[in-house]
């Protein structure tokens, strides 16, 4: 923390009294880091937008006039049936083997995969969450049969059974939901079960008990504010994973069953194509690309602003660049003293 | 150390006017062991922690005992025991005269509002995530009470009872000192006006100066709700302080018990004379004067615990006796009804223990 910082704190102290006696929240503290985190601004800019798109997408239609799942056979394809490249008829993006607008169902793709990342990740989160907390709370007979039965959904070959699903009750977006949530809580739960055995050992949970507090108080206002932490890094590494799940079950055929647009299944088409219409693969992959990535960088974002030990390391390099600057703009100024020269 | 500790809260107590109306808590024969599990796939039973083996205490209303022992004696097992916050093996606690031994947690909730714990660390018993106000006000939340402005306006009083600046109720403990801390603690303890508060070691934390001021806290609160302090500590200076009356562990059995001044002047029981030798003096010259009686030995495991006298492997006046038949707590020598010890061999007035008394001399 620079000098600056102090004042600006020591300033903020004498005009609002009341800020001041109001201690940051981890929450608080773990946001303020977020932000000073380059990369993680960037990847929730990224995702921002493409949310932004993702909703937007029926605007795009009554835009562009293509429908998602509408096939232009003569404007959105040449003379011998291949797809037209970008911007030629006002395909932003060309168009796919039957004549629809690439930029539309890349859009309506981005709903499927967003819509899919964020609900499996919550239902598992949800699910893992209540299922390691008793498991690790309670102990015992319980805790027994519940990690025996996360044991059992970690072994269990994940693709093996959305294949057989999707053979035997045909492919649809409920077993892919289904599907990614049954196989991701476990992870979760495992997380939150090995937080929780070591929290219940904490003096604030007895000194709840001695009060008086039930499990569930004790549960979910003493030990899950403790554990939200790693929770949400998880929760946030998971979402792009679930995102390349989906895009793997439609890409095999066993996922959202076409015409639905998905990233996955657009690129499963455009294997056939890819040779001829370079834009068939590359827009649906960028975005997937980019979408998980971005999900990714973020979690690490999350993970670093978390830990109380990289505070040190933004701050330095704020104080660093601070300095810099004012180096610059004032040639005769002496850059401002930060603690840490004050500790050298 | 007792200069640090300007005022003296004990009161003597008239032994005389003794009811049984002045008895908060009574201990009867508690037993709590906890099972050893073997390796394996299926967990066998293989042994018992024997923590507190037949233990006997009173708490007295509005007065203060005070339990001593070394690190593993069964202490805070014993606390958590009266504090039901585990499962007692067998023996009976009561409190008033109603018996709570393992009650139901529905059952124990009214006496939960009785009886309430001051934990040994200010940084892991207070919720790292919860602001002081929630903290505090969190029995009131778990009682239902008081609610809103109400709990609110109730937490800063406390606050402002403690010495804590009422204003602070939005921090977190983290933003507070060890001494803080500690306060929010007993301030938290406080909020249902409990009978009893269990003190785990309250001060074993703080440095000595924040322990004067803690203890000076506990000892001004008792006089103003009338509480009555089961007073946990390894520092004997501390427990001399605060206590009326004082027991001393030893593996899980009582040693020696009785008024302070009578443990703490003609202790009886080896054991005890060799805790009170091992507490460092604040005046140099009755430093040098004291002869200090170094036990050999660590304490023996709890699970397979000596037989007879618990001490006798590591006693300097240990017989054959002692290793043959386990001495009754009593009284000895003449003492008052209140002061006993176990020992077949107590100490006589003025014996001295020290083993090599001329070369410990520094």
């Amino acid at each position: 923390m620079s000098v600056t910082e102090l004042e600006f704190q020591a300033h903020a102290a004498e005009s609002a009294p009341e800020q001041a006696i109001e201690g940051r929240s981890q929450w608080n503290l773990t946001w303020r880091r977020l932000l000073s985190d380059k990369m993680a601004i960037a990847s929730i800019a990224v995702i921002l937008v493409m949310v932004a798109l993702a909703i937007a997408a029926p605007l795009f239609v009554s835009l562009t006039g293509h429908g998602p799942e509408q096939a232009f056979t003569n404007s959105g394809t040449t003379r011998s049936g291949a797809p037209v490249s970008p911007g030629t008829h006002g395909f932003f993006l060309g168009t796919d083997y039957i004549g629809r607008d690439l930029l539309v169902r890349t859009l309506y793709g981005a709903r499927i995969s967003l819509f899919v990342g964020i609900l499996t990740t919550a239902i598992a989160t949800v699910a893992g969450v209540a299922v390691g907390l008793v498991a690790g709370y309670f102990g015992g007979w319980v805790d027994t049969v519940l990690a025996r039965f996360i044991d059992t959904a970690l072994a269990f070959p994940l693709l093996v059974l959305a294949l057989a699903l999707a053979a035997v009750l045909g492919p649809s977006l409920a077993i892919v939901i289904a599907v990614i949530s049954f196989f991701s809580w476990a992870g979760i739960s495992r997380i939150v079960r090995g937080q929780t055995l070591s929290l219940k050992e904490k003096e604030y949970i007895e000194a709840a008990r001695s009060l008086g507090a039930g499990p569930s108080r004790i549960m979910f206002i003493h030990i899950l504010p403790n554990l939200l932490g790693p929770v949400l890094v998880l929760a946030t590494l998971y979402i792009p994973t679930a995102v390349v799940f989906e895009a793997t079950l439609s890409f095999l055929g066993l996922g959202i069953p076409p015409p639905t647009p998905s990233w996955g299944n657009i690129l499963g088409e455009a294997q056939n194509y890819y040779s001829v219409a370079w834009w068939y693969v590359v827009f649906p992959a960028a975005a997937l690309l980019v979408t998980t990535l971005a999900f990714n960088l973020l979690g690490d974002g999350i993970r670093d602003a978390m830990d109380p030990r990289t505070e040190r390391i933004f701050a330095a390099r704020r104080g660093r660049r601070k300095n810099k600057r004012k180096a610059a703009t004032e040639p005769g100024a002496l850059p401002p003293l930060t603690v840490s020269e004050l500790g050298e | 150390m007792s200069d640090t500790l300007p005022r003296d809260a004990a009161q003597p107590r008239p032994s005389a006017a003794e009811t049984e109306d002045d008895v908060l808590v009574r201990v009867e024969n508690l037993v709590k062991h906890f099972p050893v599990h073997g390796g394996g796939l299926i967990r066998r039973v293989v042994g018992q922690v024997q923590a507190v083996d037949g233990v006997s205490l009173v708490v007295r209303r509005g007065q203060t005992l005070g339990l001593v022992g070394e690190t593993g004696c069964g202490k805070s097992t014993l606390a958590r025991c009266i504090a039901g916050l585990i499962p007692v093996t067998s023996g009976k606690v009561t409190f008033e005269g109603r018996d709570i031994t393992n009650l139901s947690r529905g059952a124990m909730r009214p006496f939960r509002r009785e009886i309430q714990m001051i934990f040994q660390d200010p940084y892991g018993s207070l919720n790292p995530r919860h602001r002081v106000g929630a903290i505090i006000g969190e029995p009131f939340a778990v009682h239902k009470t008081a609610t809103g402005a109400e709990r609110k306006k109730a937490v800063q009083e406390l606050m402002e009872r403690v010495g804590l600046n009422p204003e602070h109720f939005n921090r977190f403990p983290a933003e507070f000192s060890g001494g803080q801390r500690q306060r929010i603690g007993v301030a938290r303890a406080l909020a249902l006006r409990p009978k009893l508060v269990i003190c785990d070691e309250p001060v074993s934390a703080l440095d000595v100066s924040i322990q004067a001021q803690v203890l000076n806290l506990l000892s001004d609160l008792q006089g103003e709700f009338g509480l009555s302090y089961l007073f946990i500590a390894h520092d004997l200076e501390v427990v001399r302080h605060v206590s009326n009356d004082v027991t001393v562990m030893y593996l899980g059995r009582i040693a020696e018990s009785g008024p302070k001044d009578q443990v703490y002047e003609t202790a009886r029981h080896p054991y005890t004379a060799a805790l009170l030798s091992a507490a460092p003096a604040a005046d140099p010259d009755a430093a040098a004067q004291r002869r200090r009686i170094i036990l050999t030995g660590d304490v023996p495991s709890p699970i397979n615990p000596p037989e007879g006298c618990r001490f006798h492997p590591r006693c300097p006046k240990a017989q054959d006796l002692c290793g043959e038949r386990e001495p009754v707590l009593e009284t000895k020598l003449g003492d008052p009804v209140t002061h006993l010890a176990a020992c077949h061999f107590p100490l006589q007035a003025g014996e001295i223990l020290a083993r090599d008394a001329g070369r410990d001399r520094r």
